[in-house]
């Protein structure tokens, strides 16, 4: 038996809607890959701490309140308190395009707006996750 | 192996890739369970099983609760069921749970079955050996939500708890064989649902209904997500452990698990062996159009592949 790609889907802060998160969890689920979902309402130290036990290869983090700039980084510092940096963290939601930059340079590896067709995804797990 | 030392010294991180190492089938695996060994056997380890839907996870959620009050370190591993056409799953026990996702004494590890069919994940029991090792003093095993045969779990578990809920048929589902054979003690969840007492007294009559029974299991009621009598359902989990232990039924119960998975481990190999003897003459595939063209019977073929691995 081979590798399974894992991947937590996780929604950080106070926003109810997560039809998009479990779209993207479908989604991924019929790419073959094992996909946690831990539901909404999470704080990046509940996120971190799922993402180590899981020991998962990627993060997919989903925002649509606008807290993306406190909540997107915050995950990516307490990775590297836990020496898991390796962990690729992407994410989406309602991103302003300006905001995007910012958030690459801190870490998060890619930033899907809506409208991203969730092949292209699939397509980035795939390719970046080592075997 | 230095994550086997951190593992044992409590490192959850270190913990979780040798479980994935474990599940991957990776090369390593039996070197690890060959180290942690003879440093298991001490969690009691409950299995919680029951219909897609009846709160197993919330139960669970709420049982590690009581026992986190009481200082115990604790091991979930939560089973939800691989896709059988794209290898993929969707693990979704964890949204119960994530009270506990900070505490340091709980670990939880979602696990998908990947092909396994009797209600548990294929690589369960050594992960059991491993959160045993990391030092559980209970590890709850969640079953995929079952249907009336799914029942591997009683080869897994010290306990098995089965959660019921109200409005899923009659009397007569509750006397059938399978899964209502294997409870040790029994849930009623949801139980200010209309119709949860009529379906704790139908599960009372079929127990009443057993012969040959010294210990009749316990049928509790239970609101889940209300925290509603969970300290009387972890009560009755202990009083089973206890009256095992006192019998002498535990010894018995964990050895008759361990013949059946020594006889899984033993199986294996011979198929690895089949595979890579036969290999050579065409594999299986050969044995097969023999049979398709009715040359051979299967009972002579199978002594001759047995004769090719020497085992015959």
């Amino acid at each position: 038996m081979s590798k399974r790609i894992r991947v937590l889907v996780a929604k950080p802060g106070l926003d109810g809607h997560d039809r998009g998160a479990k779209m993207i969890a479908r989604s991924l689920r019929d790419a073959g890959m094992e996909v946690i979902y831990t539901g909404l309402r999470q704080s990046p130290e509940q996120i971190v701490a799922a993402a180590i036990q899981e020991d998962v290869d990627v993060i997919g983090m989903s925002i649509l309140s606008g807290a993306h700039n406190h909540l997107f980084p915050k995950v990516i510092d307490l990775l590297k308190e836990q020496n898991a940096e390796d962990i690729i963290v992407i994410a989406g939601g309602v991103i302003p395009e300006e905001d995007i930059p910012a958030l690459k340079e801190k870490g998060i590896k890619a930033v899907y707006t809506p409208g991203t067709p969730t092949k292209e995804i699939v397509e980035y797990i795939k390719n970046n996750v080592k075997e | 192996m230095n994550l086997i030392e951190k593992m044992l010294d409590g490192d959850k991180r270190s913990c979780a890739k040798l479980i994935s190492t474990i599940e991957n089938d990776g090369k390593d695996t039996e070197k690890i369970i060959k180290e942690i060994y003879p440093k298991t056997g001490n969690a009691h380890i409950i299995g919680i099983t029951g219909p897609p839907g009846a709160g197993k996870s919330t139960l669970t959620d709420k049982l590690v609760k009581y026992l986190r009050n009481k200082d115990k370190k604790i091991g979930i591993i939560a089973v939800d069921p691989t896709s059988p056409f794209t290898g993929g799953a969707l693990l979704g026990d964890r949204i119960r749970m994530n009270d506990h996702a900070l505490d340091p004494n709980v670990f939880i590890r979602s696990m998908g079955t990947r092909g396994y069919l009797g209600g548990l994940a294929k690589q369960t029991r050594n992960t059991v050996k491993l959160l045993d090792a990391y030092g559980c003093d209970y590890i709850f095993i969640e079953t995929v939500g079952v249907g009336q045969s799914e029942v591997d779990i009683v080869k897994a578990a010290d306990t098995v708890v089965m959660v019921m809920v109200p409005g899923l048929g009659d009397d007569i589902q509750s006397i059938k064989a399978g899964i209502m054979e294997i409870g040790d003690v029994f849930a009623v969840n949801k139980s200010d649902l209309m119709g949860s007492e009529r379906t704790a007294t139908e599960i009372n009559m079929m127990l009443d209904m057993s012969s040959n029974m010294d210990r009749r299991p316990p049928v509790v009621m239970v609101t889940a997500n209300r925290n509603k009598n969970i300290d009387n359902l972890m009560n009755e989990i202990d009083k089973h452990l206890n009256y095992m232990e006192e019998k002498g039924l535990l010894s018995e119960r964990r050895r008759s698990n361990f013949e059946d998975e020594l006889i899984n481990l033993v199986e294996l190999e011979i198929k690895k062996m089949i595979v890579k003897e036969t290999k050579s003459s065409g594999g299986i595939k050969q044995y097969a159009e023999k049979l398709l063209n009715r040359e051979v019977d299967p009972y002579t073929i199978r002594d001759e592949i047995l004769e090719t691995i020497n085992l015959k």
